[in-house]
């Protein structure tokens, strides 16, 4: 409709939802539309059509909670899904501060439904038209008819881009005067009296060209105001680092011995469990831990995090650990039993000790990669220092700032590792 | 005296391959016999079926009042009795890389036998001593010559006490006046009353240090059991 208008063919070009205005701005394309929010820190920042659509941030709860939880305000100490980088997002952290509300943020946009319906949440805040969508997918919770807030969804371009922007807010009005616009909603199922009541308003405002309000959180308050949930983040991804690799060693040197020491069966086993780890995506594995196993064990977020980095790094731990097993010479092992010392004592005094210096170094080196592959579990909800990077980026507009600290702190992670696996490999490779 | 070996029908093989036939072998207290032959003769096979790290197939071994049977190797619960009357000195040394001199000795006596690490220690030293290498006690086996290296092996083997001492071509990595010395310390080993059946196939070393030489040639016995002893 706006490209006939314009008199240009429409190309369609895929982003992430959260880059649509980050994409915009780099020229990967002139308009972004895609339930784009309205927000004053977006304006500031591109050129924002005019707002086509109204939308209302709506609560869905499962159906014997809705009379208990009709408002936000309601679910004090309940956890309450959204898209992450949305006004829902910010909304739920403001009823966090004021009524203890806990924000989960999901990457997309059907899981937050249905994790409702299996009870993992216990209410998602998103736009009207996606919990009506949802709910045709997904039956099995309500929709609170009292919205817990209105906002508009707008094309956006980049900041220069105001002539193109300008003709664009052209078209949007006359299609609302002359009904086309209105025909369209309605053949999508997503006309109202409420869209009605605003194209009456955007069609009585003089057109403004955008441009005056807070461009930047890039201010040295801004930073300073994202300092603490950055801080938190980073503990997030420390601590899942942490558990996970424990769990990672653990396993890996059962798996090792089992494959060093079992007998045949175990050792295929274990074989066939390593070579499934290594040769899947560590993404697919924990999509299957969170949600393709939660029929059977419904994992929290970060358990089911913890859990599924631990085992998928086992695999690789194992594999190290085996190697160093398996370095240590024969006529060692045997001069050990002539002496007289059990399986369990050679394994303890003379093949364990020494593995181990082969493979401290490599492990720290795992840690490391461990530490930023811990990145990944944001698809299954869990806020760690990325996601909270990624979430200051899209609300602030930019990545530089956000960028530059997030590397920061992996840096202080994982350099002294880096230089501590280096200081080993020197010191066993001279012994 | 008894002997403190006895092997008798020794037989073994790997698939089709006969690796010892018939081999009827003692050793007695206070005695050094040499095993000599080519390499591939079956002289380690037969160490190593007396030290139970491999299988036989038929025929028996007598340590004492221990006796190993045909089939599997029993397993290490079984092999007390064996372990602390037998010990060897591996060809390449093979000491725990991770551990001195000293701690390779007490790794044994005090885990496996239940020695106090004082009195273990003590033991070790003295060992070390007797074989003239106390002053490498603190050493890392990699900053050992080859023939201290070897020295701290025998002193590792001998320190649960065996009263049988196997030898795997202990002369292989020695020069000619190490191999002096090596002779030397065999020799007195033997008059503390052990016995010692070496593996070599450097035949002056075991015309010069050996109380009898067993030639071994394709897993048979071909010549002895001559004994000097008896001559």
């Amino acid at each position: 409709m706006i490209a006939a208008g314009l008199g240009r063919r429409p190309q369609f070009v895929q982003v992430a939802w959260s880059s649509i205005e980050a994409s915009a701005e780099r020229g990967d394309f002139d308009i972004g539309m895609s339930g784009v929010e309205d927000r004053p820190a977006l304006r500031a920042r591109r050129a924002v059509t005019l707002p086509y659509f109204e939308f209302r941030e709506v609560l869905a709860v499962r159906p014997g909670d809705s009379a208990r939880y009709q408002r936000l305000a309601d679910l004090r100490g309940r956890k309450v899904a959204t898209l992450g980088s949305t006004m829902a997002y910010d909304l739920l952290l403001d009823a966090q501060r004021e009524s203890g509300v806990v924000p989960v943020s999901y990457d997309d946009d059907v899981h937050p439904y249905t994790d409702l319906v299996a009870g993992r949440v216990d209410a998602v805040l998103l736009d009207h038209v996606i919990a009506e969508r949802a709910l045709r997918r997904t039956p099995g919770f309500v929709i609170q008819s009292e919205p817990v807030a209105i906002g508009h969804y707008v094309g956006v371009l980049a900041k220069s881009n105001t002539a193109l922007r300008d003709s664009v807010d052209e078209i949007l009005r006359s299609r609302m005067r002359d009904g086309s616009l209105e025909k369209s909603f309605r053949s999508w199922n997503v006309w109202d009296d409420s869209q009605a009541r605003h194209f009456e308003r955007v069609l009585s405002e003089t057109p403004a060209a955008g441009g005056a309000g807070n461009a930047g959180e890039l201010t040295m308050s801004g930073i300073t105001s994202y300092l603490p949930s950055l801080l938190r983040a980073a503990g997030v991804t420390a601590l899942l680092s942490i558990l996970s690799m424990a769990i990672a060693v653990s396993v890996g040197l059962g798996v090792a011995a089992g494959r060093v020491y079992g007998g045949r069966m175990v050792r295929s086993v274990l074989a066939i469990y390593v070579e499934v780890i290594r040769g899947t995506p560590v993404l697919l594995q924990l999509f299957v831990i969170y949600y393709g196993l939660s029929g059977v064990v419904r994992l929290p977020a970060f358990a089911a995090a913890v859990i599924g980095l631990g085992l998928n790094y086992a695999a690789y731990e194992s594999e190290i650990y085996r190697a160093a097993l398996e370095a240590i010479n024969r006529a060692q092992l045997e001069a050990a039993r002539t002496l007289g010392l059990s399986e369990v004592q050679i394994f303890r005094f003379v093949r364990g000790p020494q593995a181990l210096r082969l493979a401290l170094a490599p492990m720290t080196n795992d840690f490391v990669a461990l530490l930023k592959d811990s990145s990944l579990v944001s698809v299954i909800t869990v806020v760690e220092l990325t996601k909270q990077t990624a979430i200051y980026a899209t609300n602030t507009g930019s990545w530089v700032v956000p960028g530059i600290l997030c590397a920061a702190i992996y840096l202080v992670f994982s350099l002294p590792l880096s230089r501590f696996a280096r200081r080993l490999e020197r010191k066993w490779s001279a012994a | 005296m008894s002997a403190s070996l006895t092997i008798t029908g020794l037989e073994m093989r790997r698939g089709s391959r006969q690796i010892l036939s018939g081999v009827n072998l003692e050793v007695s207290p206070g005695e050094i016999c040499g095993l000599f032959g080519a390499s591939g003769a079956g002289k380690s096979t037969i160490l190593r079926a007396v030290a139970a790290l491999d299988p036989f197939s038929a025929g028996s071994i007598d340590v004492g009042d221990f006796s190993l049977v045909p089939g599997p190797v029993p397993r290490e619960s079984q092999l007390r009795q064996l372990r602390k009357r037998v010990g060897m000195v591996f060809q390449a040394h093979s000491l725990f890389e991770h551990l001195n001199a000293l701690d390779n000795i007490t790794l044994a006596p005090v885990h496996a036998h239940g020695i106090p690490q004082s009195r273990a220690s003590e033991d070790a030293r003295a060992l070390l001593d007797s074989l003239g290498v106390a002053h490498r006690a603190d050493a890392y086996p990699r900053e050992l010559s080859g023939g201290e290296a070897q020295r701290v092996a025998i002193a590792r083997a001998l320190a649960p006490g065996p009263m049988i001492l196997l030898m795997d071509e202990p002369t292989a990595a020695l020069d000619p006046a190490r191999r002096e010395a090596l002779g030397e310390t065999l020799r007195a080993l033997a008059r503390e009353g052990r016995a010692l059946l070496i593996a070599t196939h450097d035949m002056e070393f075991a015309r010069g240090y050996t109380d009898r030489q067993i030639i071994l040639a394709e897993g048979r016995i071909e010549s002895g059991p001559a004994s000097r002893a008896e001559d």
